[in-house]
């Protein structure tokens, strides 16, 4: 009842109640009401495809289609299936998407490849990867690495690492890592990648303990290489700025509640895994969800929520280009084509 | 009688209720000791057994297991080391491969995985594999069948491949190869070329996880235990919690329940050690847990029994002994209540008769004596004392009603021993040549003292005083001898040592009870005031004469009645007009007060003095007042008597 009377009472008063209603007022009101808002126009259709497959690293996308965000915003979207075989870069490029989820050193490099892509939003602000041996490696620092095992992920995710060892001069052998953490568990390697939302927490539950492990950040050795960006092809934003500016807004919204209701983002979440068919682990994701929300919201003043911060692109664009990985990049103005995308 | 309970409980609470409530007490604690220990012990014993069934069990379990691996291990080690050996072509490869699924129906695949144009220098990658489909026997290639991750990227293949060992896997969803849920035993074989080992590929077998986790959850504990399978990493293989399978670890349980101590029994399975231990388990039930380590893949299997039903007996057999404790305790309490109020019964009538006894009825009825018990001895004792009681009072009464006679004979005594002394003053009204006053307070009902007057003839006034040794009637008997024969001699004699020597010789003629008296006797001659005295032992009186007020100096002579011929001698003095003799008897100078003191001759003579002036009546009822105020309540110890002659003179016309 009480909706009911809030929905009409705002329906006919929308132009001056839309300034006072904050987010959470808005997040109660529902994807069918936000029809007569757009007043007869459909929803225009979109998809995106994230990294992988579903899980708590993408809940801002989940929690906004479900919480039927992007539909508010005059999206239909389409969430397209990630994970091995299904490159976000690769979609983005033939138009099977219309936006992915990147890492800025990823970008960077399709872009110098020749594929148009802009930054329309940058949600971790920086890098979550890690270095991690077991202390009884005797591996206490990135220089005792020299000459030991260590294990990379394929193509873009790699480049981080590499260009902290080139610029540390450090030579390390170099071990292809598929997506589990056993070759490192069982010995297989001295040193593995991993993320700190992800791969750390897997290790530690598979019987590690905190205190056995040497795990490096790599931003704490100078490697601000923020990860998981929003993009989109120039040609998109030509064509449809407000639909750009729909969807970045959904989407952070749709961190935004995340966050705020972790318990429901992580129902979402596993909901959407469950669909896809895999395995849900629910401390797992948790862990995830909490180690995101770390990873999204700045921690200083630097920087702003959803934001690619300056400095950080030109750092990693320079990074790239020393390390021979690109031999150019755009400024940051037409990267991020902030004047055009309207922020 | 109360017969009524609530009569008994508030009449006899201090022994009945008293009584129930120790033993009770007693009872329940001792009876809660034994089946306390009796549980705990039951317990242990229990514990004891079950961690060798426990053991046995799981190790039976680990074994079944453990020689399913073992048998896969052998064949995958068969096949690497013929790789190894032989030549082989192709065909003849794949024949192999094949061979291995058809003869090992436990097999769900099997195939052999080439390091980078270790095979050919036509092709890349190679990686043929057989796997078993719905009973038939597929050919896969894997470096086609792996889309997204080439074949050497898998664990499978690439953990071997680092360690150059045989490696189980941990249990994967094989997507593009067998398509289930497996774990494959991994064999690295090699080539030698110059004289050094290059790896040359892996050999890899399948097994189903289904396999063995099958022969995990068909094992059935008690009626919700169960067995577990976990894996290197604490994945959950097998488990009663299925969502838990092939999705959490033993590790993300113990972090989503905050239980750390979970963690630390999850890091000594994956370790390989084996323990039994009681903790909550996964299901969320209080239970006991052997785990053991299967060592060819580093799992862990374990076997869980819910403690509460592995004690489910024990329990019920305690109850079963609670409820016969609870009986039996209940009719100790019964049984005590009807010994208690057995016991205090005859008491409980005892206490009624005595009460009526206290009220002075000894005529009652005493509970009869069924039992010589300590009921018994009391009552017999009670009845006793009443006869006794009795008697006692009869002739308490008898003496009592003797006394009473006595008494009202004493009583007669006293008055005739009254209406003996001449008591009625003034004597002679009709001689004012002199006055003569006396008075007697016997010390007890008859006294001792006496005095006496009389005129002898016309002119001569014979008066005495005496006192009788000892009081009481044989002193009263002795003094009416002696008053009497004092009186008839002394008017037959006329002279006082005559008086004194006849009286003596008669008494002392046949006095067998050694009695005596001491007698002043003196005779006034009413015309000249001449007093002639003769003593028998008597105080001095006191003279009131021109001289002073003094002790009559005179012989003091012995007393009457023991000797025979005792000599007395008549002494004289003159008495002039308004002089005055006092005569006493000791009881006056002998008089105590409550400390004990003796009134004495000079108190006497002083209050002699202070009434001089006086007529002699009132002199002498002024000195017995003064005697009683000195004596201040003290009980009289002697007879009291006082005479008092005050010459007057004879008249003119006389």
């Amino acid at each position: 009842m009480l909706m009911m009377t809030m929905m009409r009472k705002s329906s006919r008063q929308r132009q001056s109640l839309a300034a006072f209603l904050g987010i959470l007022v808005m997040l109660l009101i529902n994807s069918w009401y936000t029809r007569p808002v757009l007043a007869g126009t459909s929803l225009k259709k979109a998809s995106l495809i994230p990294l992988w497959s579903p899980q708590s690293q993408f809940a801002g996308y989940y929690v906004a289609l479900d919480k039927g965000i992007y539909a508010r915003h005059g999206i239909d979207l389409t969430i397209l299936k990630g994970g091995a075989g299904h490159s976000p870069a690769q979609s983005l490029k033939n138009g099977q998407a219309d936006f992915a989820v990147l890492w800025l050193t990823t970008a960077l490099h399709h872009r110098f490849a020749g594929t148009k892509l802009v930054n329309v939003s940058q949600i971790i602000q920086r890098s979550s990867m890690m270095l991690i041996s077991r202390k009884s490696s005797g591996i206490r620092t990135l220089e005792d690495m020299k000459g030991k095992k260590v294990g990379l992920w394929g193509e873009e995710l790699s480049i981080p690492p590499r260009t902290l060892f080139a610029q540390r001069g450090i030579k390390v052998r170099e071990i292809p890592l598929s997506h589990t953490v056993n070759l490192f568990l069982r010995g297989g390697i001295d040193v593995t990648s991993a993320m700190w939302y992800n791969e750390y927490h897997v290790i530690l539950n598979a019987g590690v303990d905190p205190d056995q492990l040497n795990a490096v950040f790599l931003s704490e050795q100078g490697m601000k290489f923020p990860e998981d960006g929003l993009y989109t092809l120039e040609q998109t934003i030509n064509k449809d700025p407000a639909l750009v500016n729909a969807f970045v807004k959904a989407s952070l919204e749709g961190w935004q509640y995340a966050f705020a209701h972790p318990d429901e983002a992580l129902d979402i979440v596993i909901k959407y895994m469950h669909q896809a068919q895999v395995p849900a682990n629910r401390i797992h994701q948790k862990w995830m969800l909490d180690r995101m929300r770390d990873l999204v919201e700045p921690v200083s003043g630097k920087g702003s929520f959803g934001t690619l911060n300056r400095l950080d692109y030109e750092a990693v664009g320079g990074a790239m280009q020393r390390e021979g990985l690109i031999k150019r990049f755009p400024d940051y103005a037409t990267f991020t084509r902030r004047n055009n995308a309207g922020q | 009688m109360p017969h009524l309970p609530g009569g008994i409980m508030l009449g006899n609470k201090s022994i009945v209720f008293k009584l129930i409530l120790v033993i009770s007490l007693c009872s329940v604690l001792i009876f809660a000791v034994t089946l306390g220990y009796n549980y705990y012990q039951s317990r242990l014993i229990l514990e004891h057994e079950l961690e060798s069934n426990a053991r046995n069990l799981a190790m039976s379990l680990v074994n079944r297991v453990e020689s399913k691996l073992m048998s896969v291990t052998k064949v995958t080690e068969g096949v690497a080391r013929s790789i190894e050996t032989g030549r082989y072509t192709e065909k003849e490869l794949l024949s192999l491969i094949r061979s291995t699924v058809a003869e090992n129906p436990g097999i769900s695949g099997s195939g052999v995985a080439f390091e980078p144009y270790a095979f050919s220098r036509a092709h890349r990658l190679y990686a043929p594999y057989y796997c078993r489909e719905r009973e038939k026997i597929t050919f896969i290639r894997l470096e086609k069948s792996y889309q997204y991750v080439p074949y050497l990227y898998w664990d499978w293949y690439q953990i071997p491949r680092e360690l150059g060992k045989t490696e189980w896997s941990e249990p994967y969803f094989d997507e593009g190869g067998g398509n289930i849920p497996m774990a494959t035993c991994s064999v690295p074989f090699y080539e030698e070329i110059g004289g050094t080992r290059h790896l040359k590929g892996i050999v890899g077998v399948d097994i189903p996880l289904d396999s063995l986790t099958s022969l995990i959850s068909s094992v059935k504990i008690l009626k919700t235990g169960y067995a577990a399978l976990l894996s290197r990493n604490g994945m959950v293989l097998a488990h009663p919690l299925k969502h838990a399978v092939m999705n959490e670890t033993f590790f993300s349980i113990a972090e989503s329940r905050h239980d750390s101590s979970l963690r630390e029994i999850g890091k000594k399975m994956v370790r390989g050690e084996s323990g039994f231990i009681l903790y909550t388990s996964l299901v969320g039930v209080k239970s006991w847990m052997y785990y053991a380590p299967i060592r060819s893949t580093g799992w862990t299997l374990a076997v869980v029994f819910p403690e509460a039903e592995l004690l489910e007996n024990v329990r019920q057999l305690s109850l079963t002994m609670v409820a016969m404790g609870m009986a039996g305790i209940l009719l100790l309490t019964i049984a005590v209540f009807f010994i208690a109020t057995s016991i205090t019964k005859p008491l409980r009538s005892l206490a009624e008769a005595t009460k009526v006894m206290a009220s002075g009825n000894f005529d009652v009825e005493l509970p009869l004596v069924r039992f010589h018990d300590e009921v018994g001895v009391l009552t017999t004792s009670f009845q006793a004392m009443i006869s006794s009681l009795k008697e006692y009072i009869r002739n308490l009464t008898e003496t009592t009603a003797a006394k009473e006679r006595i008494q009202s004979e004493l009583k007669v005594a006293t008055d005739i021993q009254a209406s003996l002394l001449p008591r009625l003053f003034p004597a002679f009204p009709d001689r004012p040549e002199f006055d003569i006053f006396a008075s007697m307070d016997p010390a007890k009902e008859v006294g001792g003292d006496f005095y006496d007057f009389f005129f002898i003839d016309a002119n001569n006034l014979c008066f005495l005083i005496a006192d009788v040794a000892d009081k009481g009637v044989p002193a009263a008997l002795y003094m009416m001898v002696a008053k009497t024969l004092l009186k008839s001699e002394g008017q037959r004699l006329g002279e006082p040592d005559q008086i004194l020597s006849c009286v003596n010789n008669i008494l002392a003629a046949d006095n067998e009870s050694c009695m005596f008296a001491t007698v002043f006797c003196a005779i006034l001659d009413t015309r000249s005031g001449e007093v002639r005295f003769a003593n028998a032992g008597h105080n001095p009186p006191v003279i009131l004469d021109s001289g002073g007020i003094r002790y009559l100096s005179l012989k003091s002579g012995f007393v009457l009645g023991p000797i025979l011929d005792s000599v007395y001698e008549t002494e004289r003095i003159t008495l002039q007009p308004g002089e005055t003799l006092f005569l006493y008897t000791d009881g006056v100078t002998e008089a105590k007060n409550p400390e004990e003191e003796l009134y004495g001759e000079s108190r006497l003579l002083q209050a002699v003095k202070n009434v001089s002036g006086e007529e002699i009546a009132a002199m002498i009822h002024c000195i017995r007042a003064e005697v009683t105020h000195y004596a201040n309540g003290a009980p009289q110890s002697d007879d009291i008597t006082m005479v008092a002659v005050k010459y007057r003179g004879v008249a003119a016309d006389a």
